[in-house]
């Protein structure tokens, strides 16, 4: 870490305010670009129209054109740059406008980005970060609701985090900033600005360390692990369950690369079960991960296979469709039901 | 101030006399925007007042636009207008999850689509829609995209359209390839008695927006069809926005003149004006059928409306920009023309304008009435071969919903 995050507070500031995830990243933003002139932010859309989503809304206005840039039309050119800047001492924060568009400016990713601090022995540090809205739930057309950060978390060299709720979206953003690594960080679009998950931001406490995963529901019976927007879908699930008497635990990964798997081995140490949700497709995923690390740690405290409710192994369909595609709360219940019945 | 043309190209040899005349920041951006009219180079062959100015270069490729022929481009014009609007209006009324406008650019679609023959092919972007109507594509088959009940439904071979790419550049790089095969296959080159391309001779033509210059792929493209002299027409419409970003954050030079440096010609058409834009497609379809393309043209026209549904332009855009704009309606000038030089009178007119009413209750009536596709289609064509892994996916899926209507839930 550059700085100690908690250093940049404004003591002045007040310490609560109810926020929704997408107000609390601007807010965090914000809050970076004050306490560190370095940081600079671009995209397409960033300025003016404070982004599609509105996250960088009032940025350029307070911080100017060269702090908050309106890019080229050109996602290859928004992340090489990014390094360059990088590497020129700037803390470059991108916004790719949304998850589907990231893969033109693939190629700097994994072959600059994520490498360049191995291949200099650490003689360049390139403390990007690369803003994703992911997911699907928002009726788009294509390419608009994907979910690719297994392909994100399968590069050594990046760093890949998710938010699912306010604090955390304040603080990680800022946590992501300060990180001298490169982060993806995957926020959960469908969540951005969603009233029910609105809550109260303690801006003068960071949440706990970035690279960290936490329980967020306690339970006994089976554990139920996600990240990004699959978290509020457990958390209901937890909550229904709950009505018919059945006690489900629930992790927030928080973090996908490096994956802190070590409150959850505990859990199902506890538990017995696990099932892992997530919108992307099964094959090749951070369930697939998750699945076979604790396999193998909790091996002997399993009492039944690991399950998965996941996307399916399709390209994400029309959105007319995406209410079969995206696991909801009655198909994490159902993959409960069979965990439970093994 | 000097023109753009004057800047951007100065001569090997000139010394530091000529740096110091580069233009400032503020000259380059009205190099690009202060002539709304597109600047000196701009081909014109029918003013926003209607009146039709020759052209000793263009006039022959539109030869046989007599008074009947500028009917026909008035009423594609006004019934793909009509359309566009429709679906803006069901988007608002929530029978399409989305809709991306083309309003003001209805010269440029329906100028270029026109000027292509059967057996080319057209690789559009996302707003396309008037294009695709003139190569024969019904618009309901469009909704459906909108409607997010299918990526892409129509038969790209029969019509020669390509399905819409939303990837912001990508198709520029797909039509290359296409072009290449055409010109592989022997369909460019072959003249006929009288020195011209025969009626076999086939082109491709890709749309993309001004934003779109800055992507790899279309630099790519450039260089790829340049190399292969591929039989490919870059068409873009520089509708001055890409979302909130205006002209000049992608380019100090006006667009066409970047073709230039990739080795092949670039030309700037008033993208308002149906007849230009039809003259100079069908110019750079006969350069490219007698293998010499490729050919880039940028259409020099305004989207007189948001970028999509979804989109907010009174946070970036001046509306009296809009009001110029107004002024050089691509549908207005047809209508002034034809009137004045008694080609039409308003019975025809109204005529029209009930045909285009006709076919947007048309569509309306079939939006409304889409079928919702049934939950096996999330499963149905991810590949080509049988996928014993993805059918027991989708049977399992299959059971896990009928148990819901056993229990009487869903
Ligand atoms: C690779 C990629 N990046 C970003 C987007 C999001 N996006 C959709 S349209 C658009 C603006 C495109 O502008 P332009 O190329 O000028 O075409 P226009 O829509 O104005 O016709 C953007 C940024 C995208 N579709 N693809």
């Amino acid at each position: 870490m550059a700085a100690p995050v908690q250093s940049r507070v404004d003591s002045a500031a007040p310490t609560a305010q109810k926020l929704t995830i997408g107000k609390a990243l601007n807010m965090g933003l914000r809050a970076a670009m004050e306490a560190d002139d370095k940081v600079v932010i671009l995209g397409e859309d960033v300025g003016k129209l404070g982004g599609v989503f509105r996250i960088t809304d009032g940025l350029q206005k307070d911080f100017g054109e060269q702090r908050v840039l309106d890019t080229p039309l050109a996602e290859s050119g928004i992340i090489g740059t990014a390094v360059g800047l990088a590497v020129r001492g700037f803390r470059p924060v991108c916004e790719i406008q949304f998850e589907g568009f990231i893969f033109p400016g693939f190629d700097q990713i994994s072959s600059q980005l994520a490498k360049l601090h191995y291949r200099t022995q650490g003689k360049i540090k390139v403390p990007v970060v690369v803003r994703v809205p992911f997911g699907g739930g928002i009726g788009a057309v294509e390419h608009h609701s994907e979910s690719p950060e297994s392909l994100f978390a399968h590069i050594p060299g990046l760093k890949v985090v998710s938010c699912s709720n306010p604090t955390d979206a304040y603080w990680m953003i800022q946590q992501a900033i300060a990180c001298d690594d490169p982060v993806l960080f995957f926020e959960p679009k469908r969540l951005y600005h969603n009233g029910q998950l609105k809550s109260e931001v303690d801006t003068s406490q960071p949440a706990g360390p970035l690279f960290a995963s936490r329980v967020v529901r306690q339970g006994t019976d089976c554990t139920l692990v996600a990240y990004g927007p699959s978290v509020k879908v457990c958390l209901d699930a937890a909550a229904a369950a709950a009505d018919e008497g059945r006690s489900l635990e629930v992790i927030d990964l928080r973090t996908i690369s490096p994956l802190d798997l070590g409150p959850v081995f505990e859990s199902v140490r506890r538990t017995g079960r696990l099932v892992a949700v997530s919108e992307a497709s099964a094959e090749s995923s951070v369930t697939s991960e998750i699945a076979a690390r604790v396999q193998q740690e909790c091996f002997y405290s399993l009492e039944a296979p690991v399950l998965r409710a996941t996307g399916f192994d399709t390209p994400y369909p029309p959105s007319k469709l995406e209410e079969h595609f995206l696991p909801d709360l009655d198909r994490v219940l159902h993959t409960v039901d069979r965990a439970m019945g093994w | 101030m000097p023109s753009p043309e004057q800047w951007t190209h100065p001569e090997p040899g000139e010394g530091p006399a000529a740096q110091a005349a580069q233009p400032s920041r503020e000259q380059v951006i009205a190099g690009l925007r202060n002539t709304d009219a597109g600047g000196a180079e701009v081909t014109q062959l029918l003013t926003p007042e209607g009146e039709r100015i020759a052209s000793p270069q263009f006039d022959r490729y539109i030869s046989d636009i007599d008074p009947e022929a500028l009917r026909g481009l008035y009423r594609d014009m006004v019934l793909v207008r009509r359309a566009d609007r429709e679906a803006n209006a069901m988007q608002r009324q929530g029978q399409l999850g989305i809709w991306v406008p083309l309003l003001g650019q209805e010269a440029a679609q329906v100028g270029s689509g026109r000027a292509l023959k059967p057996q080319d092919m057209a690789f559009p972007s996302y707003r396309e829609h008037g294009v695709a109507y003139t190569r024969g594509v019904d618009f309901k088959e469009l909704l459906g995209i909108f409607r997010c009940t299918d990526h892409s439904g129509w038969d790209f071979k029969a019509h020669g359209f390509h399905p819409y790419t939303i990837v912001i550049g990508n198709q520029v790089l797909n039509a290359a390839g296409y072009a290449m095969g055409q010109k592989f296959e022997g369909r460019v080159g072959n003249t006929d008695g009288d020195g011209n391309p025969s009626s076999t001779d086939e082109a491709t033509i890709v749309y993309f927006g001004d934003g779109a210059t800055s992507q790899g792929d279309v630099h790519e493209g450039f260089v790829w069809a340049a190399v292969y002299d591929a039989p490919l027409v870059f068409f873009c419409q520089n509708n001055q926005w890409a979302i909130s970003e205006p002209t000049e954050r992608q380019s100090r030079l006006p667009l066409y003149q970047r073709a230039r440096g990739y080795g092949f010609p670039g030309i700037r058409v008033d993208g308002n004006d149906v007849l230009a834009c039809l003259a100079v497609t069908r110019w750079a379809l006969e350069e490219c059928r007698h293998g010499n393309g490729p050919v880039l043209i940028e259409a020099f026209t305004y989207r007189m409306d948001a970028h999509t549904t979804t989109d907010d332009p009174t946070r970036y855009r001046l509306s009296d920009e809009l009001e110029v704009w107004k002024h050089k309606d691509p549908i207005e000038r047809v209508r002034v023309h034809l009137a004045r030089n008694g080609h039409a009178d308003q019975a025809w007119f109204d005529q029209i304008q009930s045909e285009a009413d006709a076919f947007a209750a048309d569509l309306r009536e079939f939006c409304f009435n889409m079928p919702e596709p049934p939950p096996e289609r999330v499963f149905a064509n991810v590949y080509a071969e049988p996928s014993p892994v993805l059918d027991a996916q989708r049977d399992e899926y299959l059971s896990y919903l009928a148990g819901f209507v056993e229990a009487g839930e869903r």
